[in-house]
């Protein structure tokens, strides 16, 4: 291999100020975010000495506590079937050929592709409708909120957990299946030993995609919410309508830390899988 | 171990595997025509043929990866044509091994075993035991990525032999392995399998390896079978001019069956070779390079198992010497072994070829 050829001068300057650049931008507000979370002054932007103050409101504020409950509920719940739903769909697409197999690809795809807000009014429609006709014919009468927001959840994760897991299906040698097999697995046995261990770093990496999905999403979740279950990114974007506070800071320091987790998570596993595969004998 | 009788092959009594009439279609190509075939309990089968013939999807028809479009497919017996893989006695070494990424070498052994419910501690023994057999004993705890091709392909055998298959399934096991470990495994499989007594069914593409290995070689062109038999009848009395053609290099003699004895070639001479076809019907006779003799021209003179020519070209191969003869209608290949009794021909020299009556084989389409 060649070694890489070092910038010198003019180039080297200016890749040094790119780099600072790039980094200004992308931890700048970071840091505000950060640094204002401890501001004791109501203001949001306006220093005003150290304090925990928001942390403890966070803790004791019941508002922000259910929303965070909501939040985590509905991005595990969504996570899991989504992770089941998508795996299945990604399977029967890569092992199977079935009638309607090309437009069932090509459908999968589309929650990728619409925006959200279309998404989200699709959404609120469907719900309409759906809890008249259950009022009509079963006189059950329902109305949106943790399951709404699940399912509208489900919907969009579908796809994303499905691509990823394809990717994977794509770049694994079939006739491994097939040597389960004749080694007297049955399919179950044959996707339980075999299939689900060589695909899971994409499942697991769907996973991941759908509870960040689940917990950033807004827009969506905004329409199909009801009064009483709100997740934790709308409840904070209703806080902003009504008066900020540096309780947002605060939150929104949580969220990102949650995301911080959840990312290193995902490269912890990822790292100490290829570390097994690597340390044997 | 018991002595099998070698020599009745068509009883299909104690056929291992019996395939009656079965045809594979993959929407309009017909991969395999209307085969019937018995492959006797112990012996080393091998299907041979060009890239395409069909052999692979032979092979796993009867492994139940494939079902057939038709015909009736036996495992002792016992009709299993629809039976999912894992439920037949049969199991198959693949081409690429087929090894499992995630396990080691003895969880790749031992699979089987566990998928059949048998004991932890007799899985783990028996697993063991395997690996000795193949010699990789110390390398059980190994990923299939860190051993060599060779060591690959030994634990793709031990993994197949460790459930005592009935039949044992090998399709060109061989064929990713350079030529000094190919003749080693060569050995070793055909001592394992005659240790064992299992029956295996090989697919290969190279003659020579069927040739050296089996017990009875299949023939396959296009979907069909054309001629089973063993090594000696395959090369000695093939039963076609694919056969003749394909296994081992030939000479073709064109010509038209006159009588039971004689055969007339193309140019005009009859020559004097037994056949069972019809009169006029348009045959070649197969003669092999060494088994054509080179003589002085116009020797023999009868022109019954001779043709005259004149020298075109002299390969020197080192042990063997091989001459092209160019005959007034067509170009022969005569092969003569390397010793110094032999006298070196030189291009140009007039020559005769001729042969033992019995050296020769009429074929037909
Ligand atoms: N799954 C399939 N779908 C369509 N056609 C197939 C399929 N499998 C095999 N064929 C066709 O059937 C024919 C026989 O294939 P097969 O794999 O049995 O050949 P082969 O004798 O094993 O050849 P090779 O020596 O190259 O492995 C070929 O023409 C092949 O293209
Ligand atoms: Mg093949």
């Amino acid at each position: 291999m060649s070694s890489p050829v070092l910038p010198r001068g003019s180039a080297k300057l200016g890749l040094t100020v790119n780099a600072w650049l790039i980094y200004l931008f992308f931890y700048a507000p970071i840091l505000l975010l950060v640094v204002f979370s401890f501001s004791a002054d109501k203001n949001v932007g306006r220093w005003g000495g150290f304090t925990f103050d928001w942390y403890r409101e966070f803790g004791q504020n019941d508002g922000v506590q259910s929303a965070l409950g909501v939040s985590i509920r509905v991005a595990l719940v969504s996570t899991l079937v989504a992770v089941v739903l998508g795996t299945m769909a990604a399977l029967s697409l890569e092992r199977f050929t079935f009638r309607g197999k090309k437009v069932f690809d090509a459908l999968l795809y589309l929650p990728i592709i619409i925006p959200d807000v279309t998404m989200a009014v699709m959404m609120l429609l469907f719900f309409a409708q759906f809890f008249d006709l259950l009022d009509a014919w079963f006189g059950l009468s329902l109305s949106k909120g943790f399951g709404s927001i699940v399912i509208s959840h489900i919907a969009f994760s579908i796809s994303f957990v499905s691509v990823v897991v394809r990717a994977r299906l794509a770049g694994m040698d079939d006739t491994l299946e097939e040597a389960s097999m004749d080694l007297y697995a049955s399919r179950w046995q044959a996707f339980r030993y075999v299939t689900l261990p060589l695909i899971f770093p994409g499942v697991a990496g769907g996973a991941l995609l759908a509870l960040t999905l689940s917990l950033d999403d807004v827009v969506i979740t905004q329409f199909v919410a009801g009064p009483g279950s709100t997740t934790l990114p709308v409840f904070v974007f209703s806080l902003i309508r009504r008066g900020v506070t540096p309780l947002i800071n605060a939150v929104s320091v949580i969220m990102l830390a949650i995301s911080i987790v959840l990312v290193a998570l995902s490269l912890f596993a990822d790292r100490s899988k290829r570390a097994s595969a690597k340390v044997s004998n | 171990m018991t002595v099998r009788p070698t020599a009745d092959f068509d009883t299909a009594i104690d056929a291992a595997v019996s395939i009656g009439r079965i045809t594979k279609k993959f929407g309009d190509v017909v991969a395999v025509d209307n085969i019937s075939l018995d492959i006797v309990d112990g012996e080393f089968f091998a299907l041979l043929g060009p890239s395409g013939c069909g052999k692979t999807t032979t092979l796993r028809m009867i492994a139940g990866l494939e079902f057939p479009t038709e015909g009736s497919l036996k495992i002792f017996g016992e009709e299993v044509g629809m039976l999912p893989p894992n439920k037949r006695p049969v199991n198959t070494v693949f081409q690429n091994y087929a090894l499992f990424p995630h396990m080691s070498v003895i969880q790749n052994v031992g699979f089987g075993l566990k998928m059949n419910g048998v004991a932890k501690s007799e899985v783990a023994d028996r697993a063991a035991e395997a690996l000795e057999m193949v010699r990789l004993g110390g390398l059980a705890n190994r990923r299939p990525s860190q051993l060599s091709g060779g060591q690959q392909q030994r634990v793709a055998l031990a993994r197949a032999l460790v459930n005592r298959p009935k039949v044992l399934l090998l399709d060109e096991p061989l064929g990713a392995l350079d030529l000094k470990l190919r003749q080693e495994m060569q050995e070793e499989l055909k001592g394992l399998q005659r240790e064992l007594g299992i029956t295996f069914v090989f697919v290969t593409h190279d003659q020579e390896e069927a040739l050296t290995m089996s017990d009875r070689i299949g023939i396959m062109h296009e979907g069909k079978l054309l001629q089973v038999g063993s090594p000696e009848q395959i090369y000695e009395k093939p039963s076609n001019r694919f056969v003749a053609d394909f296994i081992g290099n030939t000479n073709l003699l064109e010509g038209t069956v006159q009588d039971a004895e004689t055969v007339c070639l193309a140019n005009g001479a009859r020559i004097s070779v037994a056949s069972d076809h019809p009169a006029g019907t348009a045959v070649a006779v197969s003669l092999r390079p060494e088994r054509a003799v080179i003589g002085k021209h116009e020797s023999s003179g009868n022109g019954q198992t001779s043709v005259n020519g004149v020298i075109r070209s002299v390969t020197y191969l080192g042990n063997a010497v091989v001459y092209q003869v160019e005959l007034d209608w067509m170009t022969l290949e005569a092969r003569e072994e390397n010793r110094t009794s032999v006298t070196r021909r030189e291009p140009g020299q007039r020559v005769s070829i001729s042969w033992n009556p019995q050296d020769v084989a009429v074929v037909a389409e």
